[in-house]
């Protein structure tokens, strides 16, 4: 065979190589002649032909079939062999492959060789690529090692046993004895080695943390001499005298004076020499003082030192070299939560940051520029943030619009600010604004009535002139929907009134549905304002009966349903249309909503329809969750009352009970989904239930007389700690209607007082609301409440009750059974 | 550190050097991916980046990117400094470093950074004991191929 090629001949032919095809054609070429020295075993290329395999490797192209080659090189006795064969093995071997489990015997016999450089490459090698099995053969080897005499040994030796730790922490305990006496050398090398091993200890045992905390005076004192020493040209790097070590002591101290505050009080001293003293003029010296400021944040430091340390990272944040500016954000924002007063002085240095050409400075300052809003200076920040807003790249516009959004929320000056405030972000952020803005949004309004004017017109005003950002026409196309009427009054305090028709407000919201830059959800919304302005604009009732007709075929599903159904309100249910689409009451839904939005700004089901298939006003999906919430807490219920199992023992939610029974009986069967897609409204405050109600039933008794007249006798059913509950009946048939009265002849009111009940299985059982949820002390009022009851099977009537009020600060919860019912009242 | 990647502006690897175990598909990708992430950045933005749960550190000097991957704990401003330190030793050692160099003498380059750092901590901090133990190997590989080649003509 002729000699192989040297390395760098085939790296020029390589080089030379014009295309892809050219490159692979001579490595293949190679390689295959590579293969065939293998095979015969050629002792002495072999060292060549390996690295040239290497190069190869580099290239990306396979070579596990050197493998075995490199076992037989680190098996040979030339330095050169050996160096090639090492390296080899640490590239193209890995712990998954079987084959490096050969090297352990090689390396056992190279890390006991009389020259230093073999051991140091054995050690090398096995602080690179070792297994744990290779790992617990070896350590006891390495331990041996650590104790040499020789510098260059002890240092490899010290890092090698690192990496053995960190693969099977169990080994740590063989390691520990030598590590002591390591701290006691001069040389820098086995100080900084020492210093990493004792590091890895610490952080995988506490054990072994404690056992070193004794160590901190010599850290200390080892620190100290590299500050005080002057210069030293070995170590010396522009004009500090060996960073790298003192940056590791410093992590090393951090991790033993955290939570320890004796250790960190021995540290005090050192660690603001080190932040006063410390060259700030080129990198190595804020590398020191990063890792100093670290280092204070974590121990248990005087407040003096903290302050000193957040100043650093304040300088640190004016300084020309973003690589600086970027550590210091980063470490405000790590640490901003434990000294924010501190880092409020450089707020005005943050919200520069803002506009830093850089994205990830700029995306730090944002998150920090959040965490310090408060009070005091929300208007500042937000007028800041939402210049950013304007210009940040599309992908951080969702979180830092959800942001402002929980921000403004609980920092708002006044309620008007709040709105333009939310506005101004709806129109900067466009179509980024997530979901759940909108619907936070939309729950806000109806909280502030005095703005219902200036926000529907504001709203109007912005989408008149253009329709094209979503979230805006979402929230805007519910307002007008809701407040349309305010949109017409005129406003003659205004500095530019508005002055606007109905055929106006309508065009405008025909546009939206028409509209190609509206989604589904949005014409969703458009619908549904188009609706409510039926009633609220009486002029325009035709013309919106005809915009809701066309769209009874439309394509999507979910707006055809609403149009038919809208269409069959205009016509056989026009007399309920009013009560409708009446003004949505307020809802505490919010509370749900907003945590959802503060905690992870991911909205509430992004693109799915908050509102029901079927209902037109109110928002079923907040609903359904406490909907579901109630089932379940009634479901508790009936677990804790024992099984005494009712289909509808309901938990005191008043007005939807009383609105579910009574539509219930009112409305006909046809639109059998209406009653219970109305049940599931939010809590409504009375008066706008009661108006509806009226309007369209024959009034019902919400409030229950205190006392029934009948002469079924009364029952006194508890009577404890001041606490007595009365039954009056009245029977009608299979129907008893029970008169609960609650009285309170203690001293102290009762507060959130509940009333449950739970009957067996053959009788039903239905709740009223009750007249109110504080008893008042000294028998001085009383709270009532109706229950009615179909005993159609004329069982024995048995009745579970629970009983939870609060009485001066303590929660109470009482139980009892009533078995004293009167006969006429079952029989 | 996790790892350390050298490559040039047409993102070309000239060495690679791993101080995790994982599979060679994974590190190809790897390399792949931080590549393609680095080479995009311009020059104005800052030198440390955020991927997957690690941060990367890199630096440009001349056609060659110096990456390295370290660990959330970890310092990146003194990465920096390790970067500049292996730059220095191999511009000691070659005599003003260029990337022809590091790719004709590649194997001296791992070398170099196999006396620099282990385990992907660094070992000496003094760079006059570096270049001493890197000569001194040299010296030996020079006296056995002397040898040797005494030895295959005869005369040893």
């Amino acid at each position: 065979m002729p000699t192989p090629i040297r390395l760098r001949d085939l790296i020029r032919q390589i080089r030379a190589a014009r295309t892809a095809a050219d490159e692979r054609s001579v490595v293949q070429k190679e390689c295959a002649y590579i293969r065939t020295t293998f095979r015969e075993e050629d002792n002495t290329f072999r060292c060549r032909n390996v690295a040239k395999l290497l190069y190869i490797h580099m290239l990306g192209y396979p070579a596990h079939f050197g493998q075995l080659e490199c076992l037989k090189l680190i098996a040979s006795p030339r330095f050169t062999d050996k160096r090639i064969g090492y390296l080899g093995a640490m590239l193209l071997l890995d712990e998954r492959t079987d084959v490096h489990l050969l090297i352990t015997n090689s390396l056992k016999n190279d890390m006991n060789h009389q020259t230093q450089f073999v051991v140091g490459l054995a050690l090398c090698t096995l602080g690179s690529i070792c297994s744990p099995e290779m790992s617990r053969d070896l350590a006891g080897e390495v331990e041996k090692l650590l104790k040499s005499s020789n510098a260059y040994i002890k240092k490899k030796a010290a890092l090698c046993a690192f990496h053995i730790i960190r693969k099977v922490p169990d080994l740590m305990e063989i390691f520990i004895p030598a590590t002591r006496s390591l701290l006691t050398e001069k040389n820098h090398g086995v100080l900084m080695t020492a210093v990493v091993l004792i590091t890895i200890m610490c952080e995988l045992s506490p054990d072994t943390l404690a056992h070193f905390k004794k160590l901190v005076p010599n850290l200390v004192r080892i620190l100290k001499n590299l500050i005080m020493a002057g210069y030293s040209p070995e170590h010396d790097v522009s004009g500090v005298s060996d960073p790298f070590l003192q940056v590791k002591i410093l992590r090393l101290l951090r991790i033993l004076g955290k939570n320890d505050s004796e250790a960190s009080e021995s540290m005090n001293d050192i660690l603001a020499q080190v932040a006063t003293n410390t060259e700030t003029s080129k990198n190595v010296g804020n590398a020191i003082l990063y890792e100093t400021v670290l280092t204070i944040m974590d121990i248990k430091s005087e407040s003096g030192l903290r302050v000193l340390a957040v100043n650093i990272l304040g300088r640190f944040l004016l300084n020309t070299d973003k690589n600086i500016r970027y550590v210091a954000l980063n470490t405000l924002l790590r640490t901003v939560h434990a000294d924010t007063q501190a880092v409020q002085r450089h707020r005005s240095t943050i919200v520069e940051c803002l506009k830093d050409p850089d994205v990830s400075i700029r995306r730090r300052a944002m998150e920090l520029c959040f965490v310090l809003i408060n009070t005091n200076n929300v208007r500042t920040m937000m007028k800041e943030l939402l210049a950013f807003l304007e210009k940040t790249d599309p992908e951080f516009k969702p979180i830092c619009a959800s942001k402002m959004f929980s921000a403004a929320e609980r920092y708002a000056p006044g309620r008007k600010w709040h709105m333009d405030t939310m506005m101004k972000v709806l129109t900067t952020a466009g179509n980024y604004v997530q979901s759940d803005v909108v619907s936070n949004l939309v729950h806000l309004i109806p909280s502030s009535n005095e703005l219902h004017a200036y926000m529907v017109k504001q709203l109007f005003r912005a989408i008149s002139e253009d329709i094209s950002q979503q979230p805006l026409v979402q929230v805007a196309a519910w307002t007008i929907g809701e407040y349309g009427d305010l949109l017409l009054q005129p406003d003659a305090e205004a500095d530019d009134p508005l002055k606007v028709s109905e055929d106006e407000v309508v065009n405008v919201l025909e546009r939206v549905l028409a509209s190609n830059l509206s989604d589904i959800v949005t014409k969703e919304y458009a619908i549904n304002a188009l609706m409510k302005l039926s009633t609220r604009f009486p002029n325009s009732e035709p013309r919106v009966k005809s915009v809701v007709s066309i769209y009874g075929s439309h394509v999507n599903m979910e707006l055809q349903q609403r149009a038919v159904e809208y269409h069959a309100l205009f016509g056989r249910y026009d007399t309920m249309r009013a009560g409708v689409l009446e003004r949505m009451p307020l809802c505490d839904i919010k509370k749900n909503m907003s945590s959802a939005s503060l905690h992870n700004g991911v909205s509430n089901g992004s693109d799915e329809d908050l509102m029901p298939d079927d209902m037109p006003v109110s928002k079923a999906k907040p609903a359904q969750q406490q909907q579901q919430q109630q089932e379940q807490s009634s479901s508790g219920l009936l677990d804790i009352l024992g099984g005494l199992s009712a289909p509808a023992p309901q938990p005191s939610r008043p007005p939807e009970n009383n609105l579910l029974d009574l539509l219930d009986l009112g409305l006909p069967t046809d639109t059998s989904t209406m009653p219970t897609s109305l049940g599931t409204q939010p809590p409504i405050a009375p008066a706008p239930v009661n108006n509806v109600l009226d309007s369209l039933f024959t009034s019902q008794p919400i409030i229950a007389p205190a006392l029934l007249k009948s002469d079924i006798p009364l029952i006194t059913v508890f009577e404890k700690n001041g606490l007595k509950v009365d039954f009056s009946f009245e029977r009608n048939g299979d129907q008893l209607t029970i008169s609960l009265a609650a009285n309170n002849s203690s001293s102290q009111s009762m507060d959130n007082f509940m009333f449950q009940a739970a009957v067996p299985k053959t009788f039903q059982l239905q709740m009223m609301s009750p007249s109110g949820s504080t008893i008042p002390p000294n028998s001085s009022g009383q709270i009532t409440q109706i229950m009615r009851i179909n005993n159609p099977t004329k069982q024995l009537l048995r009745m579970r009750l629970r009983l939870n009020y609060s009485h001066g600060g303590v929660e109470i919860n009482e139980q009892s059974e009533v078995n004293n019912f009167p006969t006429s009242v079952w029989q | 550190m996790q790892f350390m990647l050298l490559f040039s502006r047409q993102g070309k690897l000239r060495l690679q050097k791993w101080y995790v175990a994982k599979q060679d598909k994974d590190k190809k990708k790897i390399v792949r991916e931080l590549t393609t992430m680095i080479l995009t950045r311009k020059p104005k933005m800052c030198s440390f980046l955020e991927w997957r749960d690690l941060k990367i550190v890199y630096k440009r000097y001349a056609s060659l990117y110096f990456c390295c991957a370290i660990e959330d704990t970890d310092n990146e401003l003194i990465t920096l400094e390790i970067i500049h330190r292996y730059v220095e030793l191999l511009d000691k050692y070659f005599g003003s470093v260029c990337e022809l160099d590091i790719i004709f003498n590649f194997e001296k380059a791992y070398f170099m950074l196999d006396e620099l750092l282990l385990a992907g901590e660094m070992q000496e901090t003094s760079k006059k004991n570096v270049l001493k133990a890197i000569a001194a190997q040299d010296l030996l590989q020079e006296a056995e191929d002397v040898q040797s080649a005494l030895e295959a003509t005869g005369l040893a």
